[in-house]
């Protein structure tokens, strides 16, 4: 079972059966559930239904997708408020995680890291209730602002961006907590001390000692919290309605309502490609390999 | 405590400088004065409070009271980044992001230098302590001595008026540490900057500096140069803790002027000079540096004026210049150590063997002791 | 700045309010949800209407279907807690032997093999879904026309859903438990052999007891994003909808307050779990843990 070098006397036969047995459930894994779905789904979007049963190759579902501007527009749409997404979580999880990490102490600091975790263990279908509740034209937040009197009569916040990108930037935030916090508490203090000694100022010491430091995990973070906005379906779909023009609800569309496949395979495929795309870029521009980040997440 | 001798305006003056931590004092009202171009360290056992001091030259640690002042001005409300001091960390605290120039140049960076002058200023400052030609190379290329040299020359590059170290030894291995020590001095004499060094490490604190003071609890127990702690300690946790000492607690049973007579509670009898005022009966602890006894195979060879001894041999120390020899005193069986002369003329000792020993007791001293193992 | 650095009284004050008005984001739609689940009205919408537990034990009899007898809100959370602990079994058994094979032995594509396991990572839910989707539908229409069978389980159904969820959770279990094993110190195993174990002895009393809190851990981890799962199960569920779904279903027609009071069980239980957990393991374990989600 184990391997320490020749020290152990495990037959060769022993060791090769040994791999086999722990080779085939990692391969059974990734062939059948997930390069095979894929390779399947690619060829799902590459063909065009010319009669019942008949199909023949195609790129008319790209085409498709380039011809119809609701499609590409929405697709746009959704890379577009990903990345402000991605980029509001950042500006919000950085100062927490300094607090946590070089503010905070002893208890505090852990206590206050434990609260910010909490909230992500539940389900974000009870989160996106809880934002229903608060935001809709009949929930706690424009009755609050009537009995304030900032507005007169209940204002809808449902279905605006700017309700999508709450929903989506409290869903993120976690997934950016914790790489921020790991990356900072790795940074020693001395190094801070340092550059303040040495007459640094606190945006200086920002820029040039705090941020490459972190710079992995900033990176892990936003590929990450990226990722997950862009495939998420369930905040956009509830908080934003239907102003949400989510491009993962053009592909329910296809796949469930529809029952356009190779249409909706050919979106998948588009999402992929995007946020694979975006995944490369950031990891190009940090300089970093991607086994790195995701283990570092 | 001594005030260090006054040849010019101090670079660094502390007056009554105090820090507790939740009821618990770290620094005791602390006074003293750090010569411009000395080389000054705080020796202490860990938890002695030294850090936080350094701490609060520095300015990261605010004092709750006293004062302090660096090249004439006081440091009152003072930013640590405002003030003329830099600071040596203990893991030094190089810029990993950054190469070794990049290190160096940092805080000309800040200051507003220009990219060119600033690297020449680097470069100029890289070649000064030995790393000439090292400004790209990345920190993790360097060794532990040459990494040294980089933050110090990180700091002195700025000029300071004092440069404040934290154990930046601490973390080097022991033949490199003995090494730093010496180019450390010579460092320091070339730049002639002030510096402040603290360390645990008393051989550190003998070698480097023109001005060692001991602290311990939040106070300073002596202040001098290492020749008078070593040979004129003040109290006796400077005798335990500077050099090796043979530590003898007793009685006092007479006094012959300055010259007192010692009981341990087995009965030997040992004299010593008396530091302080000391009145028969009182509990006493004695020291005496093992090079200050002598050994002497054949009796009528030691001094006539001392008392003499018999030991047997327990152990051989052999560390070439260091060796010495642990001895059991014959009636009550007390260890105690002796250096064996230089000369190699005791090489031939065995362990077992019996010899006489001997120790002038102007240079053995004592002290009233308030602990020890018989009250 | 940092604690040991003076910071002014503003940048003070600014932090407590900052860390203040964060709590209150993080937890107010919690709360909210929470409070809602005891309003004596037949929407879950202010004003306060007076306190009632009718939304957990109402009947069809007092006019409010409270969830303890909500029999279809009651079967999801069965259909749920069936696929979780399947996922988990599944996610566990195959991460652990992925861990195993990742740390200890060396074979041709090992590269090849670490990079794919992470990739269930950066694909998106809704498109590991529809991939799963119609790839088993494939398989299930060559197995029909090439043998005439009808295998069923390939429809879309909760055994799909299971191995969507399996599909990524799985990657989840292997790093959780890789790094585990990776920190072990194999002269254990050494001084076990030394002192006459045979090789399934030293699996047994030192390998996996070390890794138990691994295995431990992965398998609440596995389990509560079983459970949570929106976006691939979405994708492969069939007639039995899990919790979640259910739940999505009720929120478009209009949330009821059995819906709160749901959810209310759903955070207790996270809770009361997350808080085992991170008792269990130092903070470090526990992060990770959460950052795994």
């Amino acid at each position: 079972m184990v391997d320490i070098g020749d020290a152990t006397p495990v037959r060769a036969w022993q060791r090769r059966l040994i791999l086999i047995l722990l080779l085939a459930p990692a391969l059974l894994w990734l062939f059948a559930l997930i390069v095979l779905p894929h390779v399947q789904l690619a060829l799902l979007s590459l063909r065009e239904r010319v009669a019942p049963h008949v199909y023949q190759p195609s790129l008319a579902q790209f085409h498709t997708f380039f011809a119809e501007p609701l499609y590409w527009q929405v697709f746009v749409r959704t890379a577009l408020l990903s990345i402000v997404a991605t980029a509001l979580t950042l500006l919000v999880a950085f100062p927490i995680a300094w607090v946590i990490t070089k503010v905070a102490r002893g208890r505090a600091s852990a206590l206050l890291f434990v609260v910010c975790l909490i909230p992500f263990w539940v389900s974000e279908t009870v989160r996106a209730l809880g934002w229903l509740i608060l935001l809709r034209e009949s929930g706690v937040l424009p009755a609050l602002l009537v009995k304030l009197g900032l507005t007169a009569v209940p204002v809808e916040l449902l279905y605006h961006d700017a309700t999508i990108l709450t929903g989506l930037v409290y869903t993120s935030l976690l997934f950016m907590v914790v790489p921020l916090v790991s990356s900072l508490e790795s940074l020693d203090n001395s190094l801070i001390e340092a550059a303040y000694d040495l007459g640094a100022s606190g945006f200086a010491t920002l820029k040039n000692i705090v941020i490459p430091h972190a710079a992995p995990g900033i990176t892990a973070g936003c590929i990450v919290v990226f990722m997950l906005t862009l495939g998420n379906y369930l905040t956009p779909n509830l908080l934003g309605g239907k102003n949400s023009q989510w491009f993962t609800e053009l592909i329910y569309t296809q796949f469930i309502v529809r029952f356009n496949w190779e249409q909706g395979a050919a979106f998948g495929f588009l999402l992929l490609g995007l946020s694979t795309a975006i995944v490369a870029v950031g990891l190009r521009l940090s300089g970093q390999r991607f086994v790195d980040v995701m283990r570092r997440s | 405590m001594s005030a260090a001798p006054s040849v010019s305006t101090p670079d660094l003056s502390v007056q009554d400088l105090r820090k507790e931590f939740a009821g618990h004092v770290a620094v005791h009202n602390l006074s003293f004065a750090v010569q411009r171009g000395s080389f000054f360290s705080i020796l202490g056992p860990s938890g002695c409070g030294k850090t936080t001091l350094l701490r609060m030259i520095a300015g990261f640690i605010e004092p709750d009271s006293g004062e302090i002042v660096i090249g004439g001005r006081s440091m009152r409300a003072v930013a640590p980044n405002r003030r003329p001091v830099n600071m040596v960390f203990q893991q030094l605290a190089l810029f990993p992001m950054m190469s070794v120039g990049e290190n160096v140049a940092f805080g000309l960076a800040r200051r507003g230098v220009g990219k060119l002058e600033r690297t020449r200023r680097a470069d100029a400052m890289l070649e000064r302590v030995g790393l000439a030609g090292a400004g790209l190379k990345r920190v993790d290329q360097l060794s532990g001595g040459q990494r040294q040299r980089v933050a110090i020359a990180r700091s002195l590059v700025l000029e300071p008026t004092l440069l404040l170290l934290d154990e930046p030894l601490g973390a080097l291995d022991l033949k490199l540490r003995e090494h730093m020590k010496i180019e450390l001095k010579q460092l320091q004499a070339s730049f002639g900057t002030t510096f402040v060094y603290i360390t645990h490490d008393q051989s550190e604190a003998l070698v480097l500096s023109d001005h060692v003071a001991v602290m311990n609890h939040g106070r300073f127990e002596q202040l001098g140069t290492p020749q008078q702690l070593y040979y004129e300690p003040a109290t006796a946790f400077v005798a335990g803790f500077v050099g090796a000492n043979n530590r003898i607690f007793g009685q006092l049973k007479s006094s012959d002027g300055d010259i007192a007579e010692i009981e341990t509670s087995d009965g030997w009898t040992v004299r010593a000079k008396k530091s302080g005022p000391i009145a028969a009966g009182d509990h006493v602890e004695a020291f005496v540096r093992p090079e200050a006894a002598i050994l002497e195979r054949d009796a009528s060879q030691l001094p006539a004026n001392q008392a003499h001894y018999v030991g047997s041999v327990q152990s051989l120390l052999f560390d070439g210049a260091n060796s010495a020899v642990l001895l059991h005193e014959d009636l009550t069986h007390f260890e105690f150590r002796v250096a064996l002369p230089q000369t190699g003329r005791f090489a031939d000792l065995k362990v077992g063997e019996r010899i006489y020993f001997s120790f002038d007791p102007r240079r053995a001293i004592c002290f009233p002791s308030h602990g020890g193992p018989h009250g | 700045m940092i604690a040991s650095l003076p910071r002014p009284a503003w940048l003070r004050t600014a932090t407590v309010l900052y860390v203040a008005a964060f709590l209150v984001f993080l937890f107010l739609p919690l709360v909210i949800v929470g409070v809602f689940a005891f309003n004596d009205a037949n929407y879950p919408a202010p004003p306060w209407r007076g306190f009632t537990l009718d939304w957990f034990t109402g009947s069809a009899a007092t006019g409010r279907v409270g969830l303890f007898h909500d029999t279809e809100l009651l079967g999801s959370i069965w259909t749920s807690l069936i696929v979780a602990v399947w996922v988990t079994i599944l996610s566990v058994t195959v991460g652990t032997a992925n861990a195993f094979l990742m740390e200890r032995y060396r074979f041709p594509g090992k590269q090849v093999l670490s990079v794919l396991m992470l990739t269930p990572l950066v694909i998106p839910g809704v498109i590991l879904g529809i991939s799963i989707l119609s790839f088993s539908s494939r398989v299930a229409e060559l197995a029909d026309d090439l043998f005439g069978l009808d295998l069923d389980f390939l429809r879309p159904g909760l055994p799909l859903v299971v191995l969507g969820q399996f599909s990524y959770i799985a990657t989840i279990a292997t790093l959780m438990i890789s790094a585990r094993l990776k920190r072990f110190d194999s002269t254990l195993e050494e001084a076990a052999l030394n002192l006459g174990a045979s090789h399934a002895a030293v699996l047994g009393t030192i390998t996996l007891p070390y890794l138990r809190p691994a295995l431990i851990g992965s398998a609440a981890i596995s389990f509560l994003m079983s459970f949570e799962n929106f976006n691939t199960t979405l994708m492969l569920v069939g007639s039995d909808a899990p919790l979640t779904v259910m739940m999505y279903g009720r929120m478009r027609e209009g949330a009821s307050p059995v819906l709160n009071a749901v959810s209310l069980f759903l955070m207790l239980a996270s809770a009361a779990l997350a808080l085992t957990m991170m008792r269990g393991g130092p903070r470090t374990e526990a992060a990770k843990s959460a950052a795994a989600q």
